[in-house]
């Protein structure tokens, strides 16, 4: 099983996120995570996919991206691709743990966004495996909630996905 | 011009070149129906007993010629009549543009009487579709429908039309018939690595599928096949393609197909798909599907190449442009052996039907119903069947001479199908002679669609295989669930269809033995009216050779006697 991330341009309609998300659930594909927004040119939006599985499964995935209508263009990113997610957790602190939970999030260049007597809520910002990491390291000190964007994702270099033959 | 939505509708349609429409009126597309009044004369409307039926019978209409079918329904109850025909339309991709009124848009989302969210409940079951909420956007919705539904490979679309779009008001122009798309050239590496494929086989069989079965490439196949050895067969939807009189046609192969047509595919080292999907009803076990040959995919639609099985070689695109540069380019063979080895299946396979028909005596059987119907049939004729063991006899030993003769529900499996396909097909064309073979099952879904047949003067003969029994059901009851006979059983119905035929207006026979099915099929094709045939077989037939679901080849069952696998 590997980790992939595709990008999708779609028109900017009413109704298309519906059409490639009800695409996913007819042909039995589980998404990990999935964010749409916009993008450089106002009559397309980004949806940036990511999906655990093999050759096959990626393969099969494209295919029925592409033949939706309102689909533009469809790509999968490279490894190198730069990725990066955004969390907000909210964590419960002590007076005992509260200089640890800071400077946790200082290492992880998290800023705390909130703070009030007895929880603060730290925003993190990365690859997916590091706020992994910090998701982790939080445990202990007991998570009130926590929300993940979803990876987005940009190839490297000066060209656009847009344009890509 | 300034028009209505509900007339720039119709003249939109007028304009895509559609001359018949099905359909039936209700409270939200009542404009449209208001323009069609206004419009009768340029297109004609057929009312059909009940949405389900309009749709099949868009879709028939459909498979008879390749046009691009239309219906019309109301909202809610009369949007979601039509579902079970859209999605047998988007299983066989048969091109079709639906058309519903909903409630006016202040009142979507409220719940409102009739209201439901057609396009959602659609999505997975159409190609595309659209919620037109703004009239000047109806037209190129309607034309940018009809270049969907027939570019590339084909399918249903539907459009959700509310009714003040319909009532406000929009300049309009006719515009120009859309043209298919033209589908991307097939590349040259791809053709190259086919014609290697093919020159180097020793074994091939070339596999015609449902988009190859309206191309009218079947003379070329032939020749193609005569010119490599190859021999040919085909998928439930690929019958018609080729004549089934060409000796080279093994037909039909999978779980009901042919014992040759299935052996030999079994035994090639090489197989040529086009327009072929290698679905699980034609392929069985994939572990054992296919698996001392190369297979060599030609199809239009990308995402089939590798969906279902890996192939050596898939070939994207226009298919008949594939084809006719593979056939040129490929070397001419001489396989004697191959022939022997396929002659040899043939031998056996005729061995068993002369056994099993001996076995049989002389009463009425299946295969001596589609049989007369051969012998009698017009040129031309087009087969339209409902869904179960008729439908599997039908495809078995029909002959056809044209393309486009077989109407039937292959992906869908769509009981209920038949009776509006076969109104379709013979709106599309009035001239030819149209033969339902439906069972008693099958019949009983959607029968009302006599009244429809009867009232716009709609001549098609309906053979009712009647055995009391949802007979494809009880065949799988006998043969995997112990013969435990649960719900198959319709004897207790009691209901007479000839009397039923009468009290719809039509003309109803009945024929228990082969000399009354052949008086009565002769005097039907006679009447030119709606006739239909109650047609009495035993319970015990079954439809043989079977390929049990998940088996492959070893596995085929080919002589069962009192419920019991002989062999």
């Amino acid at each position: 099983m590997n980790k992939f991330v595709i990008a999708v341009y779609v028109e900017n309609k009413f109704g298309v996120l519906t059409r490639v998300t009800s695409m996913f659930t007819r042909r039995g594909f589980n998404i990990d995570a999935l964010t749409v927004g916009e993008t450089e040119r106002p009559d397309f939006s980004r949806i940036t996919i990511s999906l655990s599985g093999d050759g096959y499964a990626r393969e099969q995935l494209i295919n029925q991206l592409r033949k939706l209508y309102n689909v533009k263009k469809v790509e999968v990113l490279m490894d190198d691709a730069i990725k990066r997610e955004l969390m907000l957790i909210k964590v419960r602190y002590t007076s005992e743990n509260r200089a640890d939970i800071i400077s946790a999030a200082d290492i992880y260049r998290g800023k705390v966004i909130d703070y009030t007597v007895s929880e603060m809520c730290v925003e993190v910002t990365g690859e997916p495996t590091k706020i992994d990491a910090f998701i982790k390291l939080m445990m202990p000190f007991g998570i009130i909630e926590m929300c993940r964007t979803g990876i987005v994702a940009l190839d490297r270099g000066d060209s656009s996905l847009f344009d890509k033959e | 011009m300034k028009l209505t939505g509900a007339e720039i509708i119709v003249r939109t349609l007028i304009e895509q070149g559609v001359t018949d429409i099905f359909g039936y009126p209700g409270g939200q597309i009542l404009s449209v129906y208001d323009a069609l009044y206004k419009y009768r004369d340029e297109i004609n409307h057929i009312l059909t007993a009940h949405e389900q039926g309009a749709a099949h019978a868009a879709d028939g209409y459909s498979r008879a010629t390749g046009k691009v079918g239309v219906v019309f329904a109301t909202s809610g109850p009369g949007a979601t009549n039509l579902v079970t025909g859209i999605a047998t339309a988007m299983l066989d991709s048969v091109p079709m543009v639906a058309i519903t009124g909903n409630v006016p848009c202040n009142l979507i989302g409220k719940d409102s009487f009739q209201e439901i969210d057609i396009t959602g409940v659609t999505l997975p079951i159409t190609k595309h579709n659209y919620f037109v909420n703004d009239v000047t956007t109806l037209k190129d919705v309607i034309r940018e429908a009809f270049s969907i539904a027939k570019s590339g490979r084909p399918g249903p679309v539907l459009i959700d039309v509310p009714k003040d779009v319909q009532t406000a008001l929009c300049e309009y122009e006719d515009g120009e018939r859309v043209a298919k798309i033209p589908l991307p050239a097939p590349k040259s590496e791809d053709l190259q690595r086919a014609i290697e494929l093919i020159n180097s086989s020793k074994r091939p069989y070339i596999y015609i599928g449902g988009g190859a079965a309206g191309l009218g490439l079947g003379e070329e196949i032939v020749k193609f096949a005569e010119k490599i050895d190859a021999y040919i067969g085909c998928t439930f939807m690929g019958l018609s393609a080729i004549p089934t009189s060409c000796e080279r046609f093994l037909g039909m192969q999978g779980m009901h197909g042919h014992y040759a047509s299935s052996t030999a595919q079994d035994n090639a080292d090489l197989i040529i798909g086009i327009g072929v999907r290698f679905s699980d009803r034609a392929t069985g076990n994939l572990n054992r599907y296919a698996k001392n040959s190369k297979i060599i995919q030609l199809d239009p639609d990308f995402a089939e190449i590798n969906k279902n099985v890996k192939v050596d070689c898939g070939v994207i695109g226009d298919v008949e442009i594939a084809f006719r540069k593979i056939s040129a380019a490929a070397e001419p063979k001489d396989l004697p052996q191959w022939r022997e080895c396929v002659e040899e299946l043939k031998a056996k396979e005729a061995e068993y039907e002369k056994e099993v028909e001996s076995a049989q005596g002389e009463r009425l059987t299946p295969k001596f119903v589609i049989n007369t119907i051969n012998k009698n049939k017009p040129k031309g004729t087009i087969i339209a069947t409902d869904v179960g063991q008729h439908q599997m006899w039908t495809a078995q030993y029909a002959d056809f001479d044209m393309p486009r003769r077989f109407v039937s529900s292959g992906g869908l499996g769509t009981m209920g199908f038949g009776l509006g396909a076969a109104i379709g097909a013979k709106v599309s064309s009035f001239d030819d002679t149209v033969v339902l073979v439906t069972g008693d099952g099958s019949f009983g879904m959607n029968l009302n669609e006599l009244a429809t047949a009867v009232s716009h003067n709609i001549p098609v003969i309906i053979v009712v295989m009647n055995n009391g029994v949802l007979g494809m059901v009880r065949q799988w009851q006998t043969l995997f669930y112990g013969r435990r006979y649960s719900n198959t059983v319709l004897t207790d119905r009691k209901t007479d269809f000839v009397k039923l035929a009468e009290a719809f207006g039509a003309v109803g026979m009945r024929a228990t033995t082969r000399e009354e099915f052949e008086d009565c099929f002769k005097k039907a094709l006679k009447l030119n009216d709606v006739v239909v045939i109650d047609t009495f077989i035993d319970k015990e037939e079954f439809v043989l050779p079977m390929l049990p679901p998940g088996g492959s080849i070893d596995d085929i069952i080919s002589v069962v006697k009192d419920g019991e696998v002989v062999k």
